[in-house]
């Protein structure tokens, strides 16, 4: 039993115990065991991770724990990336968890809420360790359930958690199904339902066979992933679950569709023809700029944050796409490079959205409201969790010297300096990719300021946001330990450079994409470098040295009434909300986003040229939503209503439905 | 390595030292072209200094990222000046900062203003805030395609080696993919700066600022901070223009000599330069703000059409 195995075998008895706590202890310890068993739970995994991205591999097939098929686990360096990225995100939750779900023993601390925690957790460590087809299923299905209970934790506080709740089980089944029936088919015809047993048998796969499990697998794992069209569960599901489940499912559990994809598509598949790639490309370029504009415009905190996992998830899609397209092209190096930046990106990502989800959460906590609108001026009053929040925002706005940054510029390097001997379509696809990802960043920047400058800064705009105080310590805590983890990827990612070595050789691209020492970052093939910790100290160190000199050199500060070109007094009416601060964008993408407006007007009885009153309302539905999917909830209604006109509750007709299925079932075994 | 870092803290000296002076010169050019008597040239100087002798004053309600922001925007500055090939292509950062982080530094002291503007809880701050973000946000695209056809054929996109592959193989820079690029990142350029058409620098109307409304509420030596470093991002993004598309006269080496010859070119280059957006901002109008998204497509068409002709050229 290697370190690996030690260390995962822990974290899964970690959770059977935080389980049982969370049903046992009273309610007034509660939060602090299973946060307490939650961290263990994210520690163990995450040594396991590191263990197996530092080489230590580990399999074993326990034949009787399950009828069947048996239990097959098989951890490799790919699997050990997941595992730590999900470890490290559970070890946040389970800090953040104490304080956050307090002791008041119903909502997110009830009982079953609490002890489905380290349960979920488990569940999303055993998507990577899985080894065969049907262990994998399995805990994909766990991770699917405990999450549906969790995102249902506070049913009872509003119709929109039941809304959501219904929204995710239908996605999250179609997805499983349609997962379950490309695996199925592979291992069917791979000869072999193992992970090892359908690697050496796709040599001999038709084309057909594995472009069918492709497009299954994509499906079901883009729709786990979040990648716009098949969203939609997504805004709702991470808006309205308890925040620390937002942060785990956000950070975490859609990271593992990306698993999925890259296991499939890299490993297990050994990559495809050049339009799986493309169809790729084009589903993250989409996800990319519809989710950024959807996040642009919300002005629900977590829904603009969910919307931004849409987002970055279309970015870290690109990157798979470019590096599938660039090793078929034979750029091995550059192929290495794109896929270093996808994976580097999903750590990255998962650093930042825990960190901002859990800022949402506490927020939420002290104001009672997600409506950007009705927030701000919370800087002095919760400045220890802006100051957090502002850490998240920077590495979401992927901005020198953010975490989001660094990835952001690997997969833009892969991107620019590809070969043009790559043929006509990768030099037209390149720049367009190029274009996509910049633009993406450019509203994203747009995103953040707005998320940061509307919802924290300047005055309340709320009674409630007046009140707000600061989180307790443990929520701090926990996001702090988020923020530091986030500042460390920023400033030397170099050390992520052997893992992500290990993983390019074990799906077969160039061998040690990132180079360089704790200081720069060097690529393989490309001649560019930067220097993440030089930028960093250098914006923050000069960024010190003028205030200080200013500070010396000048006269003290004075405080005064804001001026406002000689204005009136102010009020906190006259700020820029959310929504304003979005309307120039929002009008520049009218076409995408085609806002709903009705402008009402008025007027009294004497006179139809005076005006009594102005109602304006502006809407903005979600497009794909309602193109999409409107027509076929639609049509399932429609289905539904006409089929209950064959139960009409008469015995006789239904004896007459056995007979008849009796009759067909026997002709039909006659006639074979 | 040392001489090395000698030369950037000279470029960093002479870029603080010449920003005010490009813009006085501007001014007086506008000003001579308008039939105005105009200011003097150093006249940005002198109204640096006044202000630095000013008492700052704060808002009621703002925070620590109205004090912040006039730091972090000086910060970017100087950084990207360190490390811009603006006198030697052997900078001493030259492999720490590229033309992507360089994009990414100016944004982000951009954000940091934009910040400043909405803590200060008024309504102009929050309007240029929110105008400032979104040309930035429809900027990045042509800038980043400008990126793309500049380093392509040099394989990096480390600032250095871009200038250099220029200065040692001339033909490679008078290409019709180098004019579309050139082309693309001048409108740029415009709109980052914010000089018309995209923003007047010298208006205080409500309908039409963008700059001027996110640093309203600064008085002081933060204003002054913010000034300066106004004065040296539009230095940086013309020194920038002028390097990459002309790089005759930049040295290749560190000898005095030869950086001390690259100044005299770098001043002449920014003098032809920044007059010749004087007499571009005589002759031409602000534009709605709702129309200039449509002037950053053509830039942005104008960036892709660049890249396509040096993958088909090259």
């Amino acid at each position: 039993m290697n370190q690996t195995a030690a260390a995962l075998s822990g974290a899964f008895a970690l959770a059977g115990v935080g389980a049982v706590a969370g049903l046992l202890t009273p309610a007034r310890w509660r939060s602090a065991a299973v946060g307490a068993a939650t961290t263990g739970v994210g520690v163990t995994g995450a040594v396991a991770g590191i263990a197996a991205v530092s080489g230590t591999v580990w399999q074993v097939r326990l034949a009787d724990l399950l009828p069947l098929a048996g239990v097959s686990l098989a951890v490799d360096a790919l699997a050990g990336w997941f595992l730590l990225l999900v470890g490290g995100v559970a070890t946040v939750v389970g800090v953040y968890t104490v304080g956050y779900a307090g002791r008041v023993g119903h909502g997110p601390s009830a009982r079953g809420a609490l002890a489905l925690l380290p349960l979920f957790v488990a569940a999303m460590l055993l998507v990577p360790a899985a080894g065969s087809v049907s262990t994998f299923l399995l805990a994909w299905e766990l991770m699917a359930v405990t999450s549906l209970l969790l995102v249902l934790a506070e049913h009872r506080h509003s119709p929109a958690v039941r809304t959501a709740g219904l929204w995710y089980a239908a996605m999250t089944q179609a997805g499983f199904v349609v997962v379950l029936l490309g695996l199925a088919w592979l291992a069917a015809a791979a000869g072999g339902e193992s992970f090892a047993a359908i690697r050496a048998g796709t040599a001999e796969l038709s084309p057909l066979v594995s472009s069918g499990v492709f497009l299954l697998c994509l499906a079901g794992f883009a729709s786990k992933a979040g990648a716009v069209p098949l969203h939609p569960w997504l805004p709702r599901a991470h808006a309205e679950a308890p925040s620390h489940v937002s942060a785990l499912m956000s950070a975490a559990m859609v990271k593992l569709g990306v698993y999925g994809i890259v296991r499939v598509a890299f490993d297990l598949l050994g990559g495809g023809p050049r339009w799986w790639w493309l169809l790729l490309g084009a589903l993250g370029a989409v996800s990319a700029l519809y989710g950024i504009l959807q996040a642009a415009v919300a002005t629900d905190l977590k829904r603009l944050l969910a919307f931004s996992t849409s987002e970055n998830i279309g970015l870290i899609l690109l990157g798979l796409a470019a590096a599938g397209l660039l090793a078929g092209t034979g750029q091995l190096a550059v192929a290495g490079v794109a896929l270093a930046a996808a994976l580097l990106h999903a750590a990255n990502h998962a650093g930042f959205k825990t960190l901002l989800f859990c800022g949402a959460g506490s927020v939420l906590r002290a104001t009672g409201t997600r409506d950007l609108d009705q927030l701000g001026g919370l800087s002095r009053r919760m400045p220890a969790t802006t100051a957090l929040v502002a850490v998240g925002a920077l590495g979401a706005a992927a901005l020198p010297p953010g975490n989001g940054f660094v990835s952001e510029w690997l997969l833009l390097q892969a991107l620019l300096h590809q070969a043009s001997a790559g043929g006509t379509v990768l030099t037209i696809a390149a720049p367009v990719a190029v274009a996509v990802v910049a633009l993406t960043a450019g509203v994203g920047v747009a995103t953040y300021v707005k998320a940061l400058g509307t919802g924290f800064l300047a005055r309340p705009r709320s009674t409630t946001a007046a009140a707000a105080v600061e989180s307790p310590p443990t929520m701090l805590a926990g996001m702090g330990l988020a923020a530091a983890v986030c500042a460390g990827l920023a400033v030397v990612p170099a050390v992520a450079a052997p893992a992500l070595g290990r993983i390019a050789t074990s799906l077969r691209v160039e061998s040690a994409p990132l180079q360089g020492s704790g200081v720069d970052l060097r690529l393989a093939g490309i001649a560019s470098s930067i220097s993440p910790l030089w930028i960093a100290v250098g914006v923050v160190g000069l960024t010190v040295g003028f205030a200080a000199v200013a500070r010396a050199v000048g006269r003290a500060r004075r405080r005064a009434a804001a001026w406002d070109c000689g204005d009136g007094p102010l009020t906190a009416r006259m700020e820029y909300t959310a929504t304003s601060f979005v309307e120039p964008l929002q009008r520049v993408f009218d076409n995408v986003l085609a806002p709903e407006q009705d402008v009402d007007v008025t007027h009294p009885a004497e006179s139809a040229y005076l005006v009594r009153a102005v109602a304006y309302r502006r809407r903005l539905p979600d497009r794909v939503e309602a193109r999409l999917y409107r027509p076929v909830i639609t049509a399932a209604d429609a289905v539904g209503r006409a089929a209950r006109r064959l139960a009409t509750g008469s015995v006789h007709r239904y004896l007459a439905y056995m007979l008849t299925a009796l009759v067909a079932v026997l002709v039909a075994g006659v006639l074979r | 390595m040392t001489v090395g870092w000698i030369v950037a803290a000279a470029q960093v000296v002479l870029v603080a030292a010449v920003a005010p002076l490009l813009v006085g010169f501007t001014r007086a050019v506008r000003a001579r072209l308008e039939g105005r008597a105009g200011g003097r040239i150093a006249q940005p100087w002198r109204d640096l200094r006044k202000q630095l002798r000013k008492e700052p004053l704060i808002p009621a309600d703002a925070g620590v990222f109205f004090t912040a922001a006039p730091a972090v925007l000086m910060a970017t500055s100087v950084l990207v000046v360190a490390a811009a090939p603006y006198l030697s292509t052997r900078g001493p950062l030259s492999g720490s900062v590229d033309l992507i982080v360089v994009v990414g530094l100016l944004l982000l002291g951009a954000v940091a203003l934009a910040l400043a503007g909405l803590d200060t809880g008024t309504a102009f701050g929050g309007m240029g805030a929110s105008r400032e973000v979104t040309i930035a946000a429809l900027v990045e695209p042509t800038l980043l395609l400008s990126v793309f056809a500049l380093s392509t054929r040099v394989g990096s996109t480390n600032l250095g080696a871009i200038v250099a592959a220029g200065t040692s193989n001339q033909a490679q820079v008078f290409t019709p993919a180098s004019a579309l690029a050139a082309a693309a990142l001048a409108i740029a350029t415009l709109a980052e700066a914010g000089r018309l058409p995209v923003d007047n620098p010298a208006t205080h109307l409500e309908l039409t600022m963008v700059h001027e409304a996110m640093v309203l509420e600064y008085s002081g030596r933060d204003l002054a901070l913010v000034e300066w470093a106004s004065a040296m991002r539009l230095t940086i993004l013309l020194g920038l223009l002028a390097n990459l598309f002309v790089p005759w006269g930049v040295s290749t080496s560190l000898y005095p000599g030869a950086v001390a010859l690259a100044a005299g070119v770098f001043v002449a280059k920014l003098g032809v330069l920044s007059g010749l957006l004087a007499v571009g901002e005589v002759f031409a109008a602000k534009l709605r703000l709702f129309r200039v998204p449509e002037l950053l497509a053509g830039s942005f068409v104008l960036g892709l059409l660049a890249v396509i002709t040096s993958a088909v050229l090259a």
